[in-house]
């Protein structure tokens, strides 16, 4: 039910009785409404579910868990190829 | 014709209508005078060929040495109904020739010549006729094919979103080449001649509904030229085939399906362009899935892989291409995608319209 | 690799499922909330990674999927008025309802148009002030906001021509259902991540305390899954049961406060019918009194719906975890994507639709 993408903010505007952005992802440019968060600032990155910002996303949180995974990684506790075939 | 203000009542009983030289009216399709004059001055002005010029209601043409050379006639017909008539990268114009060049081209045979059917409606602003004939000339002229046959018809405002463009195509298949969807072999090796969704994701862009702009351009394209290189380096291809509607992920389950053959492919391989790709993401599609018009599909036994693809990338359309994928015996009749984390999923073919969603 | 592929490398999926199958002793059943959540696992093939002893369940998370058909009649109706503009998301033109669907409508003339957001569907109000326009608000908590914010600005606007047809759903209770069903086999959830990141999770501790069963809020990408599926199995051995936050990058314990503060002020929590489910209690949202006059339900007085669903269908059950697609004898043969007889089996994320397209006919298990 939860279709969003994150993009980053490139412009902030009022249009209607909204305060509006306008979100790259990444090529692809689209409105959203940034109602809900209205500290967020050109550069930030915005998660949008249709049309909408719901939250924005933090990189340095973003950047933490992967850091756990590069952990796991090097913990790299081997299990034969076999156990992990598909079937 | 008078300027008095009464009617007359000799000469025509019906009137000269107005010049509406600037939009297309019901009387340009009526096959009179104004029909006459819409193709003299809009068509035969562009679309030039000695069996359009003879101005009869077909086309006599000449095939190479038909008597002496041995093979077939291939023929394919397509319509064309895209909406906006007009979008980055191309036209319905450019689209109606190159659609039905490759058609063609798919079998093996060289494309030669071309017919177009015309529905306009009521309304069309005549500019935008000439810049779409205008798109028609110059793809024909890449492609090196003659228009030899057309008709024109108007419908009444509302009828045919602007216009209709139906094109017919004619070709020549030399003897001993044997090109077609049934033909893949276990161990053969697919081929893709470049970046899938450009043209789905162009369109829905320019239609404007969903509200996102992009840059992507279609790659609707005259292919003829970068197939016959390919079946030049590799001659004893299997097969060719466009993933138009539907995308790559249909076509390959129609060719699985009457090969009877399993093809499997690497997720990691499959080259599509990093905006499509985000484009994709936020409506919710799959870009294996989008209509491409200017790549083809090439299925060629795997010794002539490596040539079959650096033909390709030689060629101007070509450059992004790459090796995709395998065919294998089993399991017959399904497409199987090694996904970038290293799972399975069996890829469908598509089974309604591709809808944007928010789940 | 930019952050977000990084959040899709297979290497470090593959280092997360190893610890996964380090670390199970035994079966366990968990379930993943979110539609979204059941596409990206079929889309990536991630089931085929993981040790034999997990099983995933797939939940009701589909808004698409549970909308009662008594609603999808309603929308058939006021699509069908000559003088309407029925906008929607695309998921919902064709969910079957008693007579058709909304593609149905459209071939016969109605004007059927789809959205990306509802705000856009205030826009074509604004520009069609002659015609009704109405937007099928359906959707669990993330699709709240911008279903609220449309009503705010069409009343900021003033607008006279625009309503919503509401179908909103609600997490919490339908995992209750689930919990509190004598056939219930899931013990540990998948939070849907967008959900919480506008509601927070704060909801959730009570149940997972009552229930005692772990939940994880988590992402869509194939690592953000590997990890909340990993985080559930910690807990399963070690016999926890606690809310955890594994999309820590978009989701906040409290939420995003403005929108929820919006969404309280426009909605309120209503009963609702889940299809193929029944009643349950307080499980959805409706519109508040003093929004009656942008509650399509009330403008366009739809009378007597006589609702028929197919007999043969056990979305419902399917829905809950308890049963598979494959254990319906209608599935793949009487109910395809092209000829759904329920809603499962309509949305793209619909689990009958996920298991026809990806895992109908796989050579691996099934």
């Amino acid at each position: 039910m939860c279709l969003a993408v994150p993009g980053k903010i490139i412009s902030i505007y009022q249009e209607n009785a909204l305060t509006m952005c306008k979100v790259d992802f990444g090529g692809v440019i689209r409105a959203a409404c940034l109602e809900a968060n209205p500290e967020a600032q050109v550069g930030d990155y915005a998660v949008v579910h249709a049309g909408f910002v719901i939250s924005l996303l933090s990189e340095s949180e973003a950047q933490e868990t992967l850091n756990l995974f590069k952990e796991m990684e090097q913990m790299g506790i081997e299990l034969p190829d076999e156990e992990l075939k598909e079937g | 014709m008078t300027t008095s203000s009464l009617p007359h009542l000799e000469g025509p009983v019906c009137p000269m209508p107005l010049n509406h030289g600037d939009q297309i009216v019901m009387g340009d399709g009526s096959g009179g005078q104004m029909s006459q004059q819409l193709i003299t001055n809009v068509f035969q002005s562009r679309l030039t060929s000695e069996a359009l010029a003879a101005n009869n209601d077909f086309g006599s043409v000449a095939f190479p040495n038909a008597s002496q050379l041995k093979g077939r006639v291939v023929v394919s017909t397509d319509s064309h109904i895209v909406a906006p008539l007009v979008f980055p990268g191309g036209d319905i114009g450019k689209l109606a020739v190159c659609g039905t060049v490759n058609d063609v081209s798919m079998s093996g045979a060289v494309p030669l010549y071309l017919t177009a059917g015309f529905i306009l409606e009521e309304g069309l602003p005549t500019r935008l006729l000439e810049q779409i004939v205008d798109s028609m000339r110059d793809a024909a002229q890449e492609a090196g094919v003659q228009f030899v046959a057309g008709d024109t018809k108007v419908v009444e405002k509302g009828k045919a979103d602007g216009m209709f463009i139906n094109t017919t195509g004619i070709g020549w298949l030399p003897e001993g080449t044997s090109i077609g969807g049934e033909c893949a072999k276990p161990g053969d090796v697919v081929l893709v001649s470049g970046t899938l969704g450009d043209h789905g994701i162009a369109v829905l862009s320019a239609r404007g509904e969903l509200g996102f702009e992009t840059e992507v351009q279609s790659d609707t394209a005259p292919l003829n030229g970068l197939i016959q290189a390919v079946l030049q380096a590799a001659p004893h291809t299997h097969v060719l085939r466009d993933p138009t509607r539907g995308g790559l992920a249909t076509t390959l389950n129609e060719i699985a399906a009457q090969s009877k053959v399993a093809i499997h492919l690497d997720e990691t391989a499959i080259p599509v362009n990093p905006v499509v790709r985000n484009a994709c993401e936020f409506l919710g599609f799959d870009p294996l899935y989008i209509a491409n018009e200017g790549k083809v599909i090439v299925i060629v036994p795997p010794n002539e892989a490596e040539a079959a693809l650096a033909a390709m990338r030689h060629n101007h359309y070509g450059q992004n291409a790459a090796r995709v994928g395998v065919v294998e015996a089993t399991p017959a009749g399904l497409v199987l995608l090694k996904t970038i984390i290293g799972g399975t999923r069996v890829l469908n073919t598509l089974a309604g319209e591709i809808l944007p969603r928010i789940c | 690799m930019s952050l977000l592929d990084s959040f899709r490398d297979g290497k470090k999926v593959r280092a997360a499922m190893d610890e996964i199958h380090r670390i199970v002793t035994r079966p366990w059943t968990i379930m993943e909330i979110c539609g979204g959540q059941t596409h990206s696992i079929m889309q990536y093939g991630l089931s085929d990674l993981l040790p034999p002893q997990i099983e995933l369940v797939h939940g009701p998370g589909c808004p698409v999927c549970v909308t009662s058909i008594e609603l999808i009649d309603k929308a058939l109706a006021i699509a069908s008025h000559p003088n309407v503009i029925f906008t929607t998301f695309g998921d919902m033109l064709r969910v079957p309802g008693s007579n058709g669907d909304l593609f149905s409508v459209r071939a016969a003339g109605g004007q059927v148009r789809i959205v990306y957001s509802p705000l856009d569907a205030v826009q074509i109000a604004l520009k069609n002030p002659d015609k009704q326009v109405v937007f099928f608000a359906i959707g669990f908590e993330t699709t709240a906001p911008p279903n609220v914010y449309s009503v705010l600005q069409a009343q900021a606007l003033d607008l006279q021509n625009f309503s919503i047809l509401v179908s909103q759903v609600r997490v919490p209770p339908a995992m209750e259902a689930v919990l509190s069903s004598p056939h219930n086999r899931v013990q540990a959830f998948l939070a849907a991540g967008h959900v919480n990141a506008v509601m927070g999770y704060w909801e959730y501790l009570p149940v997972a305390e009552k229930y005692r069963v772990p939940i994880v809020v988590t992402g869509f990408e194939p690592l953000d899954l590997t990890q909340g599926i990993l985080w559930a199995v910690r807990q399963l051995e070690q016999g926890t049961h606690e809310v955890q936050n594994a999309y820590s990058r978009v989701v906040t314990k409290e939420g995003n406060t403005r929108a929820q503060q919006a969404i309280q002020k426009v909605f309120m929590e209503c009963d609702r019918n889940w299809r193929g489910i029944g009643m349950i209690p307080m499980s959805g949202w409706r519109l508040r009194p003093e929004f009656a006059r942008f509650d399509a339900e009330q403008r366009f007085q739809v009378g007597d719906i006589q609702t028929h669903e197919s007999e043969i269908c056990i979305a419902g059950l399917i829905l809950q975890g308890i049963k598979k697609p494959f254990d319906c004898p209608a599935f793949g043969t009487l109910c395809t994507p092209q000829t759904p007889l329920g809603a499962t089996m309509v949305s793209s994320e619909g689990t009958c639709a996920a298991y026809y397209n990806y895992k109908r006919n796989t050579p691996v298990k099934g």
